[in-house]
């Protein structure tokens, strides 16, 4: 370890972020359209699915935990979270298909589906 | 034996103390899982100066103790899986000899995130979650070059002189 960056490590180094650029540039092209609603999971079952179109407070009451769910203006965050990390609650809001918010502790998952073409809407409003 | 002893619960000691350090320097990205990874500056001092059993024995009784003493039995599963995944790659990288200590971090930093992510989905049962997958790459890439860095600084000036 005389030299510090030695040539592998400058090459290594420019692949590494090439790629993980082109990752990025790749989620950013294909970032969903605006969902039509919320897949609300609980340790792997289906808790309920609420439309992103109409104000909300869900409370997700799990029988061992308790998260709250608040959908407003077509955007959905955790507000309320009885986990230890609270890590949900600082994730944020949702409103584009494939979005998600996750609370790893008491497992939920919340995502975005269904999205309705943002543009054919204004036109058939 | 004695000397080793000591400077087993010295590594370990500053692990922890990083560990919960990292603890409260939140970043800000609304992302779960995004941390500085302080405490794989002392892994990697230890596989560059002392060995691979040590690096790997510090790494994981650092992730059961702060475990038991700060979290629970899911974040111990989860740091697990991100800081055994992430010594694996590290200690082949660093074995085939090409590539420093920068890159061998960089790459520790992307396969922490992927082994935590790849946790997470286990636990929820949900592949959505991988909705986080690119944003997780990035920011372990940029920490582990960080670190890397540091590390590196460290090692070049007082790796020789840990010795057991
Ligand atoms: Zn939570």
């Amino acid at each position: 370890m005389h030299k510090r960056l030695q040539k592998n490590d400058v090459l290594f180094l420019s692949a590494t972020a090439l790629l993980l650029a082109a990752v990025l540039a790749a989620m950013l092209l294909f970032r969903g359209k605006s969902g039509k609603q919320v897949v609300i999971t609980v340790d792997r079952e289906v808790f309920g699915t609420y439309p992103l179109s109409q104000d909300n407070v869900v409370r997700i009451d799990t029988g061992t935990s308790v998260n709250e769910l608040t959908i407003e203006n077509g955007t959905a965050k955790m507000t309320e979270a009885d986990c230890p990390d609270k890590l949900c609650m600082h994730q944020k809001a949702i409103s584009r298909e494939r979005e998600t918010i996750v609370c790893l502790p008491n497992k939920i998952v919340v995502t975005v589906t269904g999205g309705g073409d943002s543009s054919l809407d204004a036109i058939v409003n | 034996m004695k000397r080793k002893t000591a400077y087993m619960g010295l590594f370990l000691a500053l692990a922890l103390i990083c560990g919960y350090v990292e603890m409260l320097i939140p970043i800000p990205l609304g992302i779960p899982g995004v941390k500085l990874g302080l405490t794989n500056i002392v892994v990697l001092i230890m596989l560059y100066s002392i060995g691979v059993k040590e690096a790997f024995a510090i790494s994981v009784l650092r992730i059961l103790l702060s475990g038991f003493l700060f979290g629970n039995a899911f974040s111990i599963l989860y740091s697990l899986s991100g800081g055994i995944l992430s010594f694996a790659v590290m200690l082949l990288l660093k074995k085939s000899g090409r590539l420093g200590c920068i890159s061998v971090s960089t790459a520790g930093g992307i396969f922490h995130n992927i082994g935590q992510l790849g946790m997470a989905v286990l636990i929820v049962g949900n592949t959505a979650v991988l909705y986080y997958c690119p944003v997780l790459l990035v920011s372990g890439a940029l920490t582990g070059l960080l670190i890397g860095v540091l590390a590196q600084e460290i090692i070049l000036r007082i790796g020789d002189r840990i010795r057991f």
